[in-house]
C-alpha cells in the first residue's frame, strides 16, 4: 500500500447512477419501471504524488463521470474520494473552494471551454481573483504574463480574445488558466482529442514539461490510446462504469491481462505496417441502463462462461496489477510473458 | 499505371468572401486507378474535404470551382449538369461521410433508404430491391437483417448507422468510393471493424477508394497509395509504404514524428512549431516554409511543384536539390 503522503488522490467505493425517470405520474400511467444509468460502478484507485494517471476506455464508460466526480462537479452516489488526505466527497462552500483551488481541469473543446467575451488576461485572472490569492492590478498582470510565458504563449497575448488563436493557443489558454491557482493536481479530459497531430504533440510536451517543472499530478482521460502510453505511469482500463484492470503504464499495455484490454489494444490501428491481422472481435458497448449480469463484458468475451454471466468478478492483485476476470483468477486465459513487447 | 479511373488536375477552388476570394485548393492533381484505395491525409484545413466534395459534384457556394478538371473513366465530369451529376452519383461513385446519424435520412426506415436508392439508380423491382437491401444488410454484419429493415437510424447505434452507410454507398455497386473521414466518430473496437468491413467490401468489388482522414493509423492499414496535403495544396504523392517509412516532405516527416507511439516512450514528441496557416493568411512560396526546419533561402518566394523523389512525388526544394538526405532512422523519433 502507498503511505499517505506519496498518495494525492484516493478514491474507494465510487458510484454515481443518474436517474433518467420521466416524471412519476407518467410512469404510474404507462406502467414503466424507473431507469438509471449505471455511469460508474465501484470504482477505486489511488494516485501517487508527481504521476500521471491515465483513464482509458470507449464512450460512455464513465471515465469522465469519474474525474466530475473528482472535480467535485458531480455528487457521487456512493464512495469516498480523499484528496490530499482530506474527504472532498461532494464538497461544498468553504471546503469545496479549498478544494478545488488545489484541483483544476482541462476540458476537451478549447472552442467551448473559454469564454468569449472575455479577453484572455480576464480568463487567465479569474481563478486568482475566485481564490482571492493576489490583490492589486498590478500584480495580478504579472502574474497572467507569467503564466502566459509558462504555456508558450507571449503576454502582449493577454489583450486578445480567444477567437483570435488557432485551436493549439487555446488549450494552452486553458493550461494557463488551470495554473493559476498553482494547483497539485490536474484533471486532463481528452485534452487533444480536439487538435490535430502535430499541434497535439505540442500540447503534450507542454504538459509533460509543466509535469517537471512543478510537480504536477495528472488524471488524464483519453480515448486515444497511443496518448496513454506516451504520458502515463499508470493505467486504469475501464468498461461499462467499472475499472476492469489497473496499474502500471508498461504492465498494462505491455502485458495486457484483461481480455478488454486486450482487445482494445489489437483494435489500434499498426502505423508501422507490419501486416498483422486484427483479431476480429464483434459487437460493442452495451447500454449502460441495463448492463449485463455478471462480468458486463460476458456478452462480447472469446472467453466467457457460466460464471462469467452470473457472478461480478472482483479486482483481484495479478502480481502488481489488479484485474476483474474470472479467467484471469482461475487461469482459463494464458498470461504471456511477452505477449506485446513495449 | 492503367487508366485511371478518376484524374483529377490542376484543381483549384475558391470561397468568395466580400474581401475578395479566398484560395481554398490550389492546383491539386491525383489519380486513383480501378481498384485502388488511394488515402488522402493532412490536418484540419489542409483542404481534403473539399476535394471529395468537388469530385462528388456536392460543392455549395460561396465555394466555386475556378480552375482544372475532373475526369472519371475517361470522361470530364466537374462541367456536368446538376441532374447528370445526380445519376452518377451514388450509381458510379458511392460516399461515406464522418457521423452516419447526419448521413442517414433520420424520417425513413434503413430499408425504404436502400430501396429508394437501388429503385433510382437501378432497373429493379421493389421486391428484389428489398432482397438485395437484406442481402447487403447481412454482408454488413447487421444481425437480423429483415428485421432491421424495419428500423429507423435513431434506433441503431453509431457502429451499426455507419454499416447501414456503408451498405447504402455499396448498394449500386460504384466503382469508386469517396469516404470522408468514415470512422472518426466512432470508438477504435467499432473503428477496427468498419475499416476492416470496407476494406474487405473494395477488395471483393474491386472498388476504388478516395478515403479522406486525419488518422494515420487508419491510413497505414488501408490505402494502398498516399497523398499528403497541407494548406490546400499535395505536397507529397506516392505509394503507401515508400510514404510512411521514408517520407521526404518536411511536413510529413514532422507529422509521422508526432505521433505519439504505443510502442516507443521516447522523452518527448517531436513537435513541428506552430499550426496550420488560415486560408486568408497562406504563406507566399511553399505554404509550409514558415514552419519549416530546413527550409532554403528562396522557399519563401518560389513554390516548388511536385518533383521526383525516389518512389514518390514531392513539392520540396529540397528534392529538387537532390538531397533528400534523410533516411529512415533520421525522419524524427530524435
Amino acid at each position: 500500500m502507498l503511505d499517505r503522503t506519496d498518495c494525492i488522490l484516493s478514491v474507494s467505493g465510487l458510484t454515481k447512477r443518474f436517474i433518467l425517470s420521466t416524471p412519476w405520474i407518467v410512469r404510474a400511467l404507462s406502467g414503466r419501471p424507473p431507469r438509471t444509468v449505471h455511469a460508474v460502478e465501484d470504482v477505486s484507485l489511488t494516485i501517487r504524488r508527481g504521476t500521471t494517471f491515465a483513464l482509458v476506455g470507449e464512450s460512455g464508460c464513465g471515465k469522465s463521470t469519474i474525474a466530475r466526480c473528482v472535480a467535485g462537479i458531480l455528487e457521487p452516489t456512493a464512495g469516498t474520494i480523499a484528496f490530499m488526505n482530506r474527504d472532498v466527497t461532494g464538497a461544498r462552500g468553504r471546503a469545496g473552494r479549498e478544494h478545488r483551488r488545489h484541483l483544476q481541469m482541462i476540458f476537451q473543446d478549447p472552442y467551448a471551454s473559454l469564454n468569449p467575451r472575455w479577453r484572455v488576461e480576464r480568463i487567465v485572472a479569474e481563478p486568482i481573483v475566485t481564490h482571492d490569492l493576489l490583490a492589486g492590478r498590478r500584480h495580478i498582470e504579472a502574474r497572467v504574463a507569467e503564466l502566459l510565458r509558462l504555456v508558450g504563449l507571449s503576454p502582449a497575448d493577454a489583450r486578445k480574445y480567444p477567437h483570435q488563436f488557432s485551436g493549439g493557443q487555446r488549450q494552452r489558454i486553458s493550461i494557463a488558466r488551470a495554473l493559476a491557482s498553482e494547483p497539485a493536481f490536474i484533471i486532463c479530459d481528452e485534452p487533444t482529442s480536439a487538435l490535430d497531430v502535430s499541434v497535439q504533440a505540442q500540447i503534450l510536451n507542454l504538459m509533460r514539461r509543466l509535469q517537471r517543472q512543478l510537480g504536477l499530478t495528472y488524471l488524464l482521460i483519453s480515448h486515444n490510446l497511443a496518448v496513454v502510453a506516451h504520458m502515463a505511469n499508470t493505467i486504469g482500463v475501464m468498461y461499462l462504469g467499472r475499472l476492469v484492470e489497473c496499474g502500471d503504464a508498461e504492465r498494462v499495455f505491455g502485458h495486457p491481462l484483461h481480455p478488454y484490454t486486450r482487445m482494445l489494444l489489437d483494435a489500434v490501428p499498426d502505423l508501422e505496417m507490419t501486416g498483422r491481422r486484427r483479431q476480429a472481435l464483434g459487437g460493442e458497448v452495451p447500454s449502460p441502463i441495463a448492463p449485463p449480469s455478471g462480468c458486463t463484458f460476458h456478452p462480447r468475451c472469446p472467453l466467457a462462461n457460466a460464471r462469467c454471466a452470473r457472478e461480478r468478478p472482483q479486482a483481484l492483485p495479478n502480481g502488481d496489477v489488479f484485474v476483474a476476470c474470472h479467467a484471469v483468477e482461475e487461469g482459463r486465459i494464458e498470461v504471456p510473458a511477452a505477449a506485446n513487447a513495449f | 499505371m492503367a487508366d485511371p479511373l478518376l484524374s483529377v488536375r490542376n484543381l483549384r477552388l475558391e470561397i468568395a468572401t466580400r474581401r475578395g476570394p479566398l484560395l481554398a485548393l490550389d492546383d491539386v492533381s491525383f489519380d486513383i486507378a480501378p481498384g485502388e484505395v488511394l488515402g488522402v491525409v493532412g490536418e484540419s484545413g489542409a483542404g481534403k474535404s473539399i476535394t471529395g466534395t468537388a469530385i462528388i459534384g456536392l460543392l455549395d457556394p460561396p465555394l466555386r470551382m475556378t480552375g482544372g478538371e475532373i475526369a472519371f473513366a475517361g470522361q470530364r465530369i466537374d462541367n456536368l449538369s446538376a441532374e447528370a451529376f445526380r445519376l452518377l452519383r451514388g450509381r458510379s461513385i458511392g460516399a461515406v461521410f464522418q457521423d452516419p446519424l447526419t448521413s442517414l435520412n433520420p424520417l425513413l426506415t434503413v430499408g425504404r433508404q436502400l430501396v429508394q436508392t437501388m429503385r433510382v439508380h437501378l432497373d429493379i423491382s421493389p421486391a428484389a430491391a428489398r432482397s438485395r437491401a437484406v442481402e447487403l444488410l447481412a454482408e454488413v454484419g447487421i444481425p437480423a437483417p429483415t428485421e432491421r429493415l424495419d428500423c429507423y437510424p435513431h434506433e441503431l447505434s453509431g457502429g451499426m448507422r455507419q454499416r447501414i452507410v456503408l451498405a447504402l454507398a455499396f448498394c449500386c455497386e460504384p466503382r469508386l468510393i469517396i469516404a470522408d473521414e468514415p470512422t472518426t466518430a466512432l470508438d477504435v473496437s467499432v473503428q477496427a471493424q468498419v475499416i476492416e468491413l470496407l476494406r474487405r467490401m473494395c477488395r471483393e468489388r474491386s472498388t476504388a477508394v478516395m478515403l479522406i482522414t486525419h488518422d494515420m493509423g487508419v491510413i497505414a492499414e488501408t490505402a494502398d497509395r498516399i497523398a499528403v496535403m497541407y494548406a490546400g495544396r499535395v505536397v507529397e504523392i506516392g505509394p503507401a509504404t515508400a510514404v510512411l517509412k521514408g517520407p521526404v516532405h518536411p511536413y510529413t516527416r514532422g507529422l509521422m514524428a508526432s505521433i505519439p507511439s504505443m510502442k516507443r516512450r521516447t522523452a518527448d514528441l517531436v513537435q513541428v512549431e506552430g499550426s496550420m496557416p488560415r486560408l486568408a493568411e497562406i504563406p507566399s512560396g511553399c505554404a509550409f516554409h514558415p514552419r519549416c526546419p530546413v527550409r532554403l533561402p528562396h522557399c519563401d518566394c518560389q513554390r516548388p511543384s511536385l518533383m521526383n523523389a525516389g518512389d514518390t512525388l514531392v513539392a520540396c526544394w529540397l528534392a529538387a536539390h537532390g538531397n533528400v538526405a534523410p533516411t529512415r532512422e533520421t525522419i524524427g523519433h530524435a
